[in-house]
């Protein structure tokens, strides 16, 4: 019997990143059609409390490595776990959230199993020889990639925000399968001194819902309180477009395009974007596109799903009162 | 101080992206350029060597034109160049690329290797990474801030909502992201100086591999365009009417909010 899909549990100080359990969900469906188990492996310290909301997504089995060398990510000492691992249970396929630690790991990973990886896929399916195919964007979404392994276990990062969460269910049971972790001197050349995260109550850029962009019509890094402002009435990020972001505006990690970061959220609200095809290439994949710009000729209104022209300092506030009155109701 | 930068040549990010006959990506009058992550880590390469002496070798895989990106390389201020190039080199994975750039660098010694965190054509963000592990070292990714001293690298590096401090020893792998410098731009000297520079080109045989050791475990089927989004509606009115009308629509309509 074939040893199942397995999904990578990213957890950071005990909380699951959700593209994890996007992966769980996506991946219960694919177990299904091919009559295999959904795998979970989750590395930390003092992790085993996380088992029982992994179960609730789906998995079956749950690999668990609690161990204080893994209590913070670093690659060597993920690496040999997982790569030990794999290799004595030979999954068939191995998904990772393309995050900064999926696209970290998964490289040194596959290299050392000798696999190919399918990285940043904005899709995936299973046909019916039962071969994995992904969908991945390339030239930041101009044109999209579709490839396929011929080597097992089939790897690949999946971007945030491509899988519908599936409703957990309290009742799904997994097998708990504690991983005895072996760590040599040479994982762990790699010392982490100092961890700083930004303290911010909004998402993550890539992880986010709704986004608010602004570009070059913000006119100064002061305006962006207004998008803030607004982004925290309906749990948006704030994003900016290299335009923003080269006058020193906003740090380049808010950067939304073909030199920033690719995001596909629910809902895009560009304001005083012109839409470059540098900044069209990163966001175009949004569900929902909304543009506000003064001039009626700017490219984004021609990916826009609603478009107001006008003056966004007039606009954006009103927007701010009326989100609140919805999310009040 | 033995630097080694791997680089690729990418489209231009202006590019527009079109099929050919056979399906594949259109490189024909595209205008190339260095990929711009790849900038940061040729500029940080100089600068180590600025710093602690030493020499910078830039190397690429890629078609005859890679020569183009070595050049500008070696005028902004590196020493020497390798070519790898093989026109039997028509499908190449990530894996394929790391196993034949490791070959490459069998004989080239490095106390660091830099390269970009990603590349803006295949954005896969695996090659430098997979070329660590080939080569048995470590690598960080996407850094912020390098420090080199007695052979032990002090390293900040961006995660997911933060940055982590590390620190690692030689030799070492790091991949940069935009942050880590300003490239400088190649002076008229440099451009001159450049001409005189050797630049190595060596092809599959004479790393001593054959197209199969080197075939790639993931194949790509197809490429295909995204469908052009439509635009949609303009919503008319005064900005405040107007706005009020969208956050109406994206209630009841798009059902978003």
């Amino acid at each position: 019997m074939a040893a199942g899909i397995w999904v990578f549990i990213e957890q950071q100080k005990g909380q699951i990143r959700k593209v994890s359990l996007e992966l769980l969900s996506e991946g219960r469906k694919g177990a299904d059609q091919l009559g295999v188990k959904l795998g979970a492996v989750i590395l930390g310290e003092g992790i085993q409390g996380l088992a029982e909301q992994v179960a609730s997504y789906g998995a079956d089995e749950i690999y668990l490595a609690d161990d204080s060398q893994l209590a913070n990510y670093t690659t060597g000492a993920y690496t040999s776990v997982l790569a030990s691992l794999i290799r004595e249970r030979e999954p068939q396929a191995f998904l990772l959230g393309n995050t900064a630690i999926g696209k970290d790991l998964a490289p040194r990973l596959a290299q050392r199993l000798g696999v190919g990886l399918a990285s940043d896929c904005t899709g995936m399916e299973i046909d019916s020889e039962k071969i994995f195919k992904f969908k991945r964007p390339v030239y930041a979404g101009k044109a999209f990639a579709h490839v396929g392994s011929i080597v097992q276990p089939v790897m690949a990062t999946i971007r945030p925000n491509t899988f519908p969460l599936a409703e957990p269910n309290p009742d799904h049971k997994a097998e708990v399968i504690p991983v005895q972790a072996e760590i040599g001197p040479e994982d762990l050349r790699v010392v982490l001194k100092d961890l700083v995260l930004a303290v911010s109550e909004r998402p993550e850029l890539t992880d986010a819902n709704i986004i608010i962009s602004g570009g070059r019509g913000m006119k100064g890094p002061e305006n962006f309180a207004i998008l803030e402002e607004c982004a925290d009435v309906i749990g948006a990020a704030v994003g900016a477009s290299r335009a923003a972001v080269d006058s020193g505006w906003r740090e380049h990690k808010f950067q939304v395009g073909q030199t920033g970061k690719t995001v596909s959220p629910t809902l895009y609200i560009a304001c005083g974007i012109s839409g470059a095809i540098q900044h069209l290439a990163g966001m175009s994949s949004s569900k929902y596109i909304v543009a506000i710009n003064r001039d009626p000729e700017a490219n984004i209104f021609n990916v826009a799903d609603y478009g107001i022209v006008g003056d966004l300092f007039e606009v954006v506030p009103v927007l701010t009162e009326e989100f609140k009155k919805l999310v009040n109701q | 101080m033995n630097i080694v930068v791997c680089i690729k040549q990418t489209f231009d990010t202006e590019a527009k992206i079109a099929l050919n006959s056979e399906g594949k990506i259109d490189s024909s009058g595209v205008n190339l350029i260095i990929n711009p992550y790849d900038e940061f880590a040729i500029e940080e390469g100089i600068r180590l060597k600025e710093q602690l002496g030493g020499e910078v070798t830039v190397i690429t895989l890629g078609g005859e034109r890679g020569q183009e990106a070595l050049r500008t390389a070696l005028a902004m201020g590196a020493d020497k160049g390798i070519l790898v190039s093989d026109p039997s080199l028509q499908e190449v994975d990530e894996w394929s690329a790391a196993e034949i750039l490791a070959r490459a660098l069998k004989e080239v010694p490095f106390d660091i290797v830099l390269a970009g965190r990603i590349a803006i054509d295949d954005g896969s963000s695996q090659v430098a990474v997979r070329l660590a592990e080939k080569l048995e070292i470590p690598s960080i990714s996407s850094v912020l801030k390098l420090e080199v001293d007695n052979g032990q690298a002090t390293v900040v590096r961006e995660i997911d909502g933060g940055t982590e401090t590390l620190e690692s020893p030689l030799p070492l792998m790091i991949t940069a992201q935009k942050g880590l410098n300003e490239p400088r731009y190649p002076s008229v000297a440099g451009i001159m100086k450049a001409k005189r520079k050797p630049i190595t080109t060596m092809s599959l045989s004479d790393l001593g591999l054959s197209e199969s050791e080197v075939a790639p475990r993931m194949i790509t089927e197809s490429y295909t365009l995204p469908e052009p989004r439509e635009g949609g509606r303009k919503i008319p009115g005064e900005a405040a009417d107007a706005a009020r009308e969208l956050a109406r629509l994206l209630r009841e309509e798009a059902k978003v909010i």
